[in-house]
């Protein structure tokens, strides 16, 4: 169990950095705040329900995870400290595990606290609220998968550049706060393939018309079988030191 | 000797070796091998290949012919074997910024598989011999150059590795911090088989066993500093500290002996004879104030301008 050290080690990093912690949890936190004022302002049929928003929100707030994932690791690849790690008999497992176990805590706080705020706003589920939670759950790690590939691939300062993309590209392509069905065209499509739309999607339909399993099982598998996790698994070691956008000096 | 059920004559040895990054050959078919115990330089400009051949020799990048063993284990067929007997201080300070001096070391024992006490028991001596046993709980992020760099060779050093790697250690430190790494480093010396790679002509002469002098990718040679120096005895040098050295006698100078050089305060001249008399007397007619005449010993910087042309630290 040698990856708990660096586990450990991940999770310490993480958390002895106050500012992007305050800023990961409290954004998501801002935003369903304002959106839910912006949706009281617009009246009673507005999309902009704390229901609708709560799962739209958090996997807003995984985008987020995702740029910070991608920034320690990016950060580790730079200091070189990446390089001496995989100097130590650790497996690609152990380095996979290592790097995405701390942020789970992380994950689970964020939902919580969407969903916390959520019901202090005005959250009505109707359905498992546990099923709910799973799918988000599945989506936030898949973000933070997501996120060490690009720390693999970029350095600290393109991964802010690309991390802007993506969160964009989320709130836009993930039905945040409008409706992408309604929309259709192209911009569906996109929406569609990416796994974004289906995990606030899936989620929306339990709370909100209290979908069983069975009815979010294509949402469910979809953003499981994205969960970019596999494709790094045998990749990480080589991507780490052999790759990368950024060829080391010799 | 032996090594478990593995068989080996040196603790380190590259056969042909060689990696390219596309069109550009970063280290060609270096033939090495390092004794156990033995601190071994490998000697060179930025951009010569030191810190690509120990990155195939930490199985860090993939050989793209040729191959080397560490301890009897080979890079290419055995990684995990190689990774258990060695330890590397890159080049980079390569330390955790949010963690204590003792939580990075905890963390290299840790997933080195050391035991808690015995990371704990390692930790303290190795605090204390680079110093840093009072500042052991602070974050490192606040530390200085000089003690990153400290810190970084003691984390290579918690998982007491039988082959120990250390690129550039010293690289960017001022000269006293560069020196107390060396007493640092002088105290390993064979204890450990030391693989070390620096630009400082100095530090390899000082610290090494044996040095590899490394242009281009190829090894262009080896020896003791001592037998390297010896190479070129046949080479005098000739330091003139004068004044008023018009450079039209330098440049007649120039056609005479093979290497001339104008210094801060003077003219190197290297060649095989050379005539005290001959020099002086030509330089004094024309008004040269001469202040000073020695004979210089042939340094290693001299040895690297012979062997490649140009000068260690361009």
């Amino acid at each position: 169990m040698r990856f708990t050290e660096l586990a450990v080690r991940n999770f310490k990093e993480m958390w002895r950095d106050p500012i992007s912690i305050g800023l990961e949890i409290g954004i998501p936190a801002g935003f369903l705040v304002i959106f839910w004022a912006l949706g009281r302002s617009l009246g009673d049929e507005s999309f902009l329900t704390p229901t609708m928003l709560v799962p739209g929100i958090a996997v807003f707030g995984f985008a987020f995870l995702l740029m910070f994932s991608a920034v320690v690791l990016a950060r580790d690849r730079e200091s070189a400290l990446l390089s001496r790690l995989l100097t130590a008999p650790l497996k690609p497992r152990d380095f996979i595990l290592s790097y995405s176990l701390p942020y789970i805590p992380l994950v689970i706080l964020q939902i919580l606290l969407c969903f916390g705020m959520g019901a202090l706003l005005g959250l009505e589920a109707l359905g498992n609220a546990g099923l709910a939670f799973l799918i988000l759950l599945v989506m936030g790690i898949c973000c933070v998968e997501l996120g060490m590939i690009l720390g693999l691939l970029f350095n600290v300062n393109q991964v802010s550049g690309v991390g802007s993309v993506i969160i964009t590209l989320v709130a836009l392509l993930g039905g945040i706060w409008i409706d992408i069905e309604a929309i259709g065209g192209v911009f569906y499509g996109i929406g569609n393939v990416l796994p974004f739309a289906h995990a606030i999607g899936g989620a929306r339909n339990v709370m909100v018309h209290g979908a069983g399993f069975s009815s979010i099982a294509t949402d469910f598998y979809w953003v499981l079988g994205l969960c970019p996790s596999v494709l790094c698994f045998r990749y990480f070691p080589v991507q780490a030191e052999d790759g990368g956008m950024n060829k080391r000096k010799l | 000797m032996s090594y478990g059920t593995n068989s080996y004559r040196f603790a380190i040895q590259t056969l042909s070796l060689s990696r390219k990054f596309g069109d550009l050959i970063a280290v060609d078919g270096i033939d090495l091998s390092i004794k156990e115990g033995e601190l071994f330089s490998l000697l060179g400009p930025n951009g010569a290949g030191k810190t690509t051949a120990i990155k195939m020799l930490c199985c860090l990048l993939r050989p793209s012919s040729g191959t080397g063993m560490i301890m009897g284990h080979d890079i290419y067929e055995d990684p995990m074997a190689v990774k258990r007997t060695i330890d590397v201080s890159p080049q980079e300070t390569a330390i955790a910024e949010h963690l204590n001096a003792w939580e990075n070391l905890s963390l290299i024992g840790g997933i080195r598989g050391l035991a808690k006490e015995e990371v704990k028991k390692r930790s303290e001596e190795l605090l204390e011999m680079v110093g840093l046993a009072k500042r052991a709980k602070e974050q490192v992020r606040k530390f200085s150059g000089g003690m990153k760099r400290r810190l970084s060779i003691a984390m290579a050093l918690v998982s007491d590795p039988q082959v120990l790697f250390l690129d550039e250690p010293t690289l960017g430190l001022d000269p006293q911090s560069r020196r107390g790494i060396w007493e640092h480093i002088a105290e390993l010396k064979g204890k450990k088989t030391i693989l070390l790679t620096t630009h400082y002509l100095e530090e390899a002469d000082a610290l090494a066993d044996r040095i590899a002098i490394i242009d281009e990718g190829k090894i262009v040679a080896l020896g003791t500093p001592q037998e390297l120096k010896d190479s070129i005895s046949d080479m005098q040098v000739m330091v003139v500290k004068a004044k008023n050295l018009p450079l039209d006698v330098i440049e007649v100078l120039k056609y005479i002996y093979p290497e001339v050089k104008a210094t801060e305060d003077g003219i190197e001249i290297r060649a095989k004879e050379l005539s005290f008399y001959e020099i002086v007397d030509y330089l004094r007619p024309r008004g040269v104030a001469i202040q000073s005449t020695s004979l210089k010993r042939p340094t290693l910087d001299d040895v690297f301008l012979q062997l490649t042309g140009k000068e260690l630290r361009e």
